[in-house]
């Protein structure tokens, strides 16, 4: 309820605010956004525990769980910082943000994908 | 500061929305008075400065921002 409350209120002061400096209204856009965002984070964080505790009491290597947490937050770090990119009018630099975390998840799953070849290849006989 | 256990308890930062909204409209006010005036230099310094403090604000909350997703995100 109070997210909606926050982005109905930061909507409202950014339309009062652009007619004279757009500047502002870019400012009070992303306070909005980190406001939410991290009104939404302590309950990902929940989520994250759960999901951390499991794969524990399931031994699953602590490399992926590691690795896989690191590429949901570079997800969600990129799309947020590309969507208020956006809403300034910059898609370009939107674009190259979004570029970047993919680059950056591919380079994350990199040891992942090996671990997976080495069990491939332990698996054929040669 | 914000969000105590786990609910939304968001009560000190929507004060911030609007301090930079107020800033926003102070700020366009007086440019328009000084511009008005024939006062430019000091219209342009006014809305730097301006935009200087919003900045700064700004910046502490992606900050916190980044610090809180390195802590939910077991970053290290």
């Amino acid at each position: 309820m109070q997210i909606v409350g926050i982005g109905l209120t930061a909507t409202a002061l950014a339309l009062l605010v652009r007619d004279e400096r757009p500047l502002f209204a870019y400012f009070i856009t992303l306070v909005a956004a980190i406001i939410i965002f991290i009104s939404v984070l302590t309950n990902v964080q929940k989520i994250i525990d759960l999901i951390v505790r499991l794969s524990q009491r399931a031994h699953v290597n602590a490399l992926f769980t590691a690795t896989i947490l690191k590429i949901v937050a570079i997800a969600y770090i990129a799309d947020f910082a590309a969507q208020i990119s956006r809403d300034a009018g910059e898609t370009s630099i939107a674009g190259k943000i979004e570029l970047a975390g993919k680059v950056m998840i591919l380079m994350m799953a990199i040891p992942i994908l090996e671990a997976m070849i080495e069990t491939v290849l332990a698996l054929i006989p040669i | 500061m914000l969000c105590g256990e786990g609910g939304f308890g968001v009560g000190p930062d929507i004060q911030t929305l609007f301090t930079i909204a107020g800033i926003g409209i102070i700020v366009g006010m007086f440019h328009s008075v000084l511009k008005m005036v024939g006062r430019e230099d000091w219209a342009y310094w006014l809305s730097l400065i301006g935009f200087v403090i919003v900045l700064y604000m700004v910046v502490n909350y992606i900050q916190n921002l980044f610090q809180h997703i390195q802590r939910v995100f077991h970053f290290f």
